[in-house]
């Protein structure tokens, strides 16, 4: 079967693909387009490893189909830091320990920028809720929950 | 022993590696690529327990794009015998078996056969062409099922004569260990008040969130490279060579970062299968497990069925302690069952003490290490039965622990006198924590328990290189699984007296570094800690040589002190201190490269000793068990990095919470598993938890140069128990079975209603 031509808007650039039908989001960004940045730790949407932005929506890729990229805008983690500078969230998570491993941090960070975005001012019971899709096995959280709320202060603050 | 002050060592500084984890840039397991590599697939058994009669790979070698098909039988056999591999023994016999099954499929989700193809969906379809006949057998899964009477038997080389049974006859028992001190019809005797209860845990999984994952090139003169995700690249390298008739130095294998590991990357599954494709096939082939094969196909870790029996004099002293404990080694031989049987008793000074631990094996995957292994399981049993004495004798069931506490001086029940170690400050600190000194809510049940992990020394190998500009490259072998290259640069930067920012630490490949055990054990920050500190020493009297030589006085002249050589007193004459960067800009003229190297086996690692506190509330309807409130107290020596010191506390308890109320291996008739995804096997997640308060205690181990003992494995010890005896708190039901999850809670809190109301 022919392949699907994509052209979609990936981190602010246009990006052209071709991608079987069955191939997911997160297969196109990995494999195809070399952003490994996403991580696939379930496949099935449980785990939030793969967190991207869909038309300013969080999504995970590995629930998406590659095709669906079709004229739309995808943001992921490489999109974050602007140049050589770390989003304030990327700093925080560094200056706080907010990682252990660092497999679960890409979609965290991009799940938290979310957040942020749509909601300037969390209570920790909102932060906690709103990263309840992205597992992490390494923290407990804490340092992350953490994060998230002094990068808030910090971004109100500024 | 004074306190020291350091100026790098206990500070919180970024990680070396920070900026590659926060951008997506860092290259994990399934991130390297080949350039025309292959898609690598494993073919899984659906059975749990099944005689193999015949492979017949025939239709998926004639599948268009397939270039490569293995069974076992491209690999050879193996002895029945424990042989060293990366320096640990593990029978081989075993291990080409659990990575192939042989004349039998052990468990569902055991590898038959792989297969690596141009594109996945090829390498799927042809899977699907391997035709195995199977004749299935009767499977066993329960511990102590396993070993009644007339259970399906697995292997045909465990006999009871290897125990210790009188007949000779096969069995799942692998082996029975037992460790005793002093005279138990003594204790008993003197005991006023006796508890006795049975336990019972099932196997849960590290549940790291990357999959295993590897790349092996190939070449035609037998060479081979292999990147893969890892706790020790070194016995990677170890166990392939042998599953593949190799020599070590055949294969060079390069640790890709690690997604977590937990233990569970301790071990090899498409490492060696990644390997023979690549040779078949002549080019590279990756091998990457889904989530389900994680599950179905990866160590768990071992599930435990224990009787505890515990005596006490009326005020409160433990006289004797007696624990039965049969562990799941899973399909073959291994369960952690010494280092259950050694740390059940280990927080206590007790006079009588009774261990007996059998390994059995069962239809579920190999166990493999995860945290603290076994010492978990026994504390589950010991620690409930602990706060069941508590009650009877109506104490406190901290000042109960605090009265039978092991302290300098106490010998163990397996051998060692203990020296040196902090459960008693633990303790303490945990008594006189804001937590512990705020009264309950209504409602609320409050739980402590304490654990115990030996922490590991083993080999490590380190080096430290100077640059021409005065920065360092510091070498390890020792994958950075939670922030160790920060630790490693710390006390590599107050050795030199520089910067933290000028020491990069960086993880070599096997062919790179001399030989490093693995990451786990809580051996890291205190062996590969120790190599540092000497390859670093190593360079700094280098340094100190080439400003004597500089200076043209003796070399015992030269101190090194902030960073700096200097005349060690007045009388050796007159000189302007030299720095790092100066001595090494002239490193060519004064006998060229400045570099420090160090090798050895680090003894006298800390024992670790932890005490945690949890307040929970229970909705009696659903048996839901909410953690309101968690203190997790622990010496660990010198907290070197303590954010990450901190860090590995807070990860060992939520997963301990998590082993507690949530997660479980759920298996159908057929033994087949059910819960293969993170949906269903339910981690805690970020909204069932409140911020874990750590309370670091500082013990120095007097046998690393930092006081180092190691942090990772204890924090999970404690967890499960203390949330059951916080349950018991609040409702009075002592729950007995893990997981204490909603259906077996609420069913456990209708029947004491029912209960109740036949009562009255």
């Amino acid at each position: 079967m022919a392949k699907n031509h994509v052209t979609t808007t990936i981190n602010g650039e246009p990006v052209e693909f071709l991608c079987e039908t069955h191939e997911t989001m997160l297969d196109v960004l990995r494999n195809d387009l070399g952003l490994t940045g996403s991580k696939e730790g379930c496949g099935s949407g449980d785990c939030g490893a793969c967190s991207v932005m869909v038309d300013g929506r969080l999504a995970c890729a590995c629930l998406m189909l590659g095709a669906e990229a079709e004229g739309r805008s995808i943001e992921t983690i490489e999109g974050m830091a602007a140049g050589e500078e770390l989003h304030p969230l990327q700093k925080n998570f560094v200056k706080e320990a907010a990682l252990q491993c660092g497999i679960c941090t890409p979609g965290v960070l991009v799940a938290a920028k979310a957040l942020l975005e749509r909601n300037p001012d969390p209570t920790e019971t909102e932060v906690r809720y709103w990263l309840a899709g992205n597992l992490c096995r390494c923290t407990g959280y804490d340092k992350i929950i953490r994060a998230v709320m002094d990068t808030a202060a910090e971004m109100r603050a500024n | 022993m004074a306190e020291k002050t350091y100026k790098w060592v206990g500070t919180r500084q970024p990680r070396p590696d920070g900026a590659d984890k926060v951008t997506g840039r860092a290259r994990f397991g399934a991130d390297f690529d080949m350039p025309g590599q292959l898609v690598g697939k494993v073919l899984r058994s659906p059975h749990a327990h099944a005689n193999i009669r015949s492979i017949d790979t025939s239709k998926a070698e004639a599948l268009p794009g397939v270039k490569a098909v293995m069974t076992s039988a491209d690999m050879p056999d193996m002895p029945d015998e424990m042989a060293p591999a990366g320096e640990v023994m593990v029978n081989l016999r075993d291990v080409t078996r659990n990575v192939m099954a042989r004349e039998k499929a052990l468990y569902d989700g055991h590898a038959v056969a792989a297969v690596a193809a141009t594109t996945e969906a090829i390498a799927r379809q042809a899977l699907a062409l391997i035709e195995v006949d199977y004749e299935v057998l009767p499977h066993v899964i329960d511990v102590d099922q396993a070993v009644a009477e007339g259970a399906p038997i697995l292997h045909e080389n465990l006999r009871t004569k290897n125990v210790d049974g009188a007949e000779d006859t096969l069995t799942n028992v692998a082996a029975r260990i037992q460790f005793t001190k002093g005279d138990m019809d003594s204790g008993w005797s003197q005991a006023d008040v006796v508890i006795e209860h049975a336990f019972t845990t099932k196997p849960v999984h590290q549940g790291y969130i990357e999959p295993h994952a590897a790349v092996a090139s190939t070449t035609e003169d037998g060479q081979v490279q292999l990147w893969c995700s890892t706790q020790g690249q070194f016995n990677v390298r170890g166990y392939c060579a042998k599953l593949l008739g190799m020599e070590t130095s055949q294969i060079r294998v390069t640790p890709s970062e690690i997604g977590g590991g937990f233990g569970g990357k301790t071990v090899v599954y498409g490492e060696p299968l990644a390997i023979k494709l690549s040779q078949k096939a002549g080019k590279p082939v990756k091998i990457v497990m889904t989530r389900e094969e994680v599950f179905r196909g990866s160590g768990p870790t071992a599930a435990g069925a224990m009787d505890v029996k515990l005596g006490a004099t009326k005020d409160g002293r433990i006289v004797a302690a007696d624990l039965n404990i049969r562990m799941q080694a899973g399909a073959f031989p291994g369960a952690p069952v010494g280092p259950a049987c050694m740390c059940s008793f280990a927080c206590y000074d007790i006079d009588n003490i009774n261990v007996v631990g059998f390994d059995v094996v069962s239809n579920r995957p190999k166990v493999a290490a995860y945290r603290a292994p076994g010492s978990p399981v026994a504390a589950w049993g010991v620690e409930s039965a602990i706060n069941m004495l508590a009650e009877k004798l109506g104490m406190d069931q901290l000042e109960l622990r605090i009265k039978n506490a092991a302290r300098e001086g106490t010998k163990t029940h397996y051998g060692p006198t203990f020296k040196d170690i902090g459960m008693a400050a633990t303790l303490d600190a945990a008594k006189n924590s804001p937590h512990y000194q705020t009264p309950l809510k209504p409602g609320q049940g409050r739980g402590v328990a304490v654990g115990f992990w030996f922490n590991i020394g083993m080999d490590s190998s380190a080096a430290c290189h100077v640059g021409e500009d005065g920065t360092v490259t510091l070498i390890s072998g020792s994958p950075d699984i939670g922030g160790s290259r920060a630790s490693l640069a710390l006390m590599a930067a107050e050795e030199l007296g520089v910067d933290y920012q000028k020491i990069r630490p960086i993880v070599a490949d096997t062919a790179s570094i001399g030989f490093n055990f693995l990451t786990g054990g809580s051996r890291v920050t205190f062996a590969t800690g120790m190599a540092v500190v000497q390859a670093v020493r190593e360079a700094i009297d280098e340094l100190r040589a080439r400003a004597a030589k500089l200076w043209e006085v003796d070399v015992e002249a030269v101190i090194w002190e902030d960073g700096c050589a200097k005349p060690a007193g007045s009388n050796v004459g007159d000189f302007e201190p030299l720095s790092l960067a100066e001595i090494a800009v002239n490193a060519g003229k004064t006998g060229g490269p400045i570099n420090g190297h160090a090798q050895l086996n680090a003894q006298g690692a800390g024992p670790g000793f932890g005490a945690q506190i949890y307040d929970v509330s229970v909705d009696q309807d659903t048996g839901h068990v909410t953690v309101d409130r968690c203190t997790v107290v622990q010496d660990v020596g010198t907290a070197i990095h303590p954010d990450y010191v901190e860090g590995q506390l807070q990860g060992g308890v939520v997963q301990g919470i998590g082993w507690a109320l949530n997660e479980e291996y759920i298996y159908n008739d057929k033994g087949q598993l059910e819960n293969t995804g993170f949906l269903d096997y339910r981690m805690p997640v970020a909204s069932d938890l409140p911020m874990i308060e750590p309370i670091i205690v500082e013990v120095p181990n007097p046998n690393h140069p930092y006081g180092v003992r190691g942090v990772g494995e204890v924090p999970i010890v404690p967890p499960m128990a203390a949330i059951g005896n916080a349950i018991a708190g609040a409702t009075g039901i002592r729950m007995t079975d893990l997981p204490m999850s909603p259906p077996k809670l609420s069913a456990a809190i209708d029947a004491a209603r029912v209960s109740e109301a036949a009562d009255d």
